[in-house]
């Protein structure tokens, strides 16, 4: 009976069909979220299960380099916003509330979500309103979620993305070390209305010309104290999105060598990759081992944006050093 | 005679059914008729709001192809926004329209919100700010009260298009980016009206306090999604997709257009308020 049950499950857990089919278990549970860097726990061996994903939108006056203030749109207050974890065949009940006190309508468009519109025309909430549809996720991988009420650049530029993770049946491999980045361009100008306030610049945008490229919505967000951290000798896997609205990411990491990357955040993993292209609205999971300490600067490679714009980060290993795999030579 | 009473018995029967019937049509009509079934208990409400001559004409709509032009009638418009203090009155001569009174097909859960009570308006409100939490229902019931009415979408567009030296400004670079700075600016709705300078018509606050009702606000988009593209059914278009709009840079009118496609006629929302116009038969 058991080897019966075993085999069905290796054999049908491989296509979406099958996905379709599951059975998601229990009463819904609000699932975990969180802001970067930070990812919720990995699904591990569990079943398929049914989960309320509770998300709100707002508009916010936040920091975006600085100390300059800028109108930044959310979900759940974060750039970017909260991270989603589940499972092929959960069943996800997303309530989006829109905010009191917002200006404007908004929604979501998760990319994992297999319908209309990724559940954009479903969520559509005017200032003050909630708004939910259900859905099963059927595909692994990493996916984006955005704002998609008009004008969608506008809603994406000013911080309306974040990641929902589909982990494949039985998790993805155990690592030692999990964060969450996401990349985005900021088009600013100062506010006409308001004074000492910055806002969203509609012909930069359109020119796909920024004043900002960030990792996880403000520059130095992984910096100084905000470094990831890890230690020699663990595994590290990096969840990474781009929200765009406009730009490609390059990304890369100095001084590492990616051992894996889904590609794209799909389920085809690529070896020893310098750097990884991750279109606007896509996603790559990269993993390395830690195995020399350091500081290791994390970038768009495309460098203008690093080193000029603000696309820049840091991880910081430490540990006993590794001199088989790397050493400096001092002069006398 | 068993038999005369029977048949009487037989027609009272009859009639007793047949008023029952009555009676059930009445109440189904006066819950689904809306505007009409308002209208006949509706008490006149006065306000010394000015109007505006509108002259109308041919413009461009926001949604459509760029060859229809609409045209749109000479029309009044009110110069200002209704304000706390005219719904009140609006509210003590019209006790069906009061907080607990008002049924909740017409008005939601929010309907003027933070009111003290039935006929006190929240704490620290300006009587001369704008009225918002009213929904679609309550603004045509007010409009009704005053003998006018609320703005058609295409008068409210065709008097937005001014800005303060012309009545087309559409054109212009800076006009959509300085309505979205205004827009983006929160809690506008607590300031009074008229305190900024009145648009080429002479319109007061077309885009710093609230987001308006008009008469048709759901008529010509349908799908919450803006990205579509495609005419919906019933010949409507869909909203904010650069391809059915005529003007993919004017960001501020797509942001208007995304929040009428996102309410319903009883919804009631902290920024969303109206003004009302009426027809004129005066060709200047």
């Amino acid at each position: 009976m058991a080897s019966i049950f075993g085999a069905c499950k290796s054999g049908t857990e491989s296509s979406n069909a099958s996905a379709v089919d599951m059975v998601a278990e229990g009463e819904p549970q609000v699932a975990e979220v969180t802001g970067a860097p930070k990812v919720p726990a990995p699904v591990g061996d569990r079943g398929p299960k049914k989960w309320i994903v509770n998300l709100e939108t707002t508009e916010i006056e936040g920091v975006i380099a600085d100390s300059i203030n800028y109108t930044f749109w959310t979900f759940n207050n974060t750039v970017p916003g909260s991270f989603i974890r589940v499972r092929v065949g959960d069943e996800v009940t997303l309530n989006l509330k829109n905010a009191a006190n917002s200006v404007l309508p908004h929604n979501i468009d998760l990319h994992a979500v297999t319908g209309p519109g990724g559940g954009a025309e479903a969520t559509t909430a005017a200032p003050g309103k909630e708004a939910s549809f259900t859905f099963k996720a059927i595909n692994p991988g990493l996916y984006v979620y955005h704002c998609a009420a008009p004008p969608v650049p506008m809603h994406i530029g000013n911080g309306m993305y974040g990641l929902i993770l589909v982990e494949p049946a039985g998790g993805l491999p155990k690592v030692d070390r999990e964060y969450y980045i996401m990349q985005g361009d900021f088009y600013t100008k100062a506010s006409a209305a308001k004074k000492g306030l910055y806002e969203f610049d509609n012909d930069k945008a359109v020119a796909e010309n920024p004043d900002y490229v960030l990792f996880n919505g403000k520059k130095g967000a992984l910096l100084g104290p905000n470094m990831i951290e890890a230690k020699v000798g663990e595994t590290v896997r990096l969840f990474v999105g781009n929200g765009g609205p406009n730009l490609t990411s390059s990304f890369h990491v100095i001084g590492e060598i990616f051992d894996n990357v889904y590609l794209e955040g799909g389920s085809k993993i690529s070896h020893n990759i310098q750097t990884t292209m991750i279109p606007a609205g896509g996603s790559a999971i990269v993993e390395f081992k830690c195995e020399v300490p350091g500081e290791f600067v994390i970038v768009d490679h495309s460098l203008s944006r690093a080193f000029n714009k603000g696309a820049i980060g840091k991880l910081k290993v430490t540990g006993e050093p590794n001199h088989k795999v790397f050493k400096k030579h001092e002069k006398k | 005679m068993f038999s005369i009473l029977k048949r009487y018995k037989f027609l009272l029967v009859i009639f007793l059914f047949a008023c029952n019937n009555q009676q059930i049509d009445n109440t189904v009509n006066n819950d689904v008729s809306t505007s009409n079934a308002h209208s006949n208990t509706i008490h006149t409400t006065t306000t010394d709001v000015k109007m505006v001559y509108i002259p109308g004409g041919e413009y461009k709509p926001f949604y459509g192809s760029d060859s229809i032009l609409t045209k749109v009638a000479p029309y009044l418009i009110d110069e200002r926004a209704v304000t706390n203090a005219e719904f009140l009155a609006f509210i003590k001569d019209n006790p069906q329209w009061r907080r607990s009174n008002v049924k909740r097909i017409y008005a939601d859960t929010t309907y003027l919100k933070d009111w003290q009570s039935d006929v006190e308006l929240p704490k620290d409100a300006k009587p001369n700010a704008p009225i918002c939490y009213v929904s679609w229902f309550a603004a045509k019931a007010y409009a009704h009260s005053v003998g006018k009415r609320l703005p058609t979408l295409d008068e409210w567009e065709f008097m937005a298009m001014a800005d303060e030296t012309s009545a087309n400004a559409r054109e212009k670079v800076t006009y959509s980016d300085n309505i979205i700075s205004l827009y983006l600016l929160k809690g506008r709705q607590f300031n009074e009206v008229k305190q900024t300078k009145p648009n080429y018509w002479g319109v007061y606050n077309v885009f710093d306090l609230i987001w308006e009702w008009t008469d048709d606000f759901n008529s010509i988009l349908t799908t919450n999604d803006s990205r579509s593209g495609q005419y919906e059914d019933k010949s409507l278009f869909c909203a904010g997709s650069a391809t059915s709009s005529t003007d993919v840079l004017n960001y501020a009118a797509f942001m208007r257009f995304a929040l009428r496609t996102s309410v319903k006629a009883n919804y009631t929302i902290a920024n969303l308020g109206f003004r009302c116009a009426k027809d004129t038969t005066i060709i200047k």
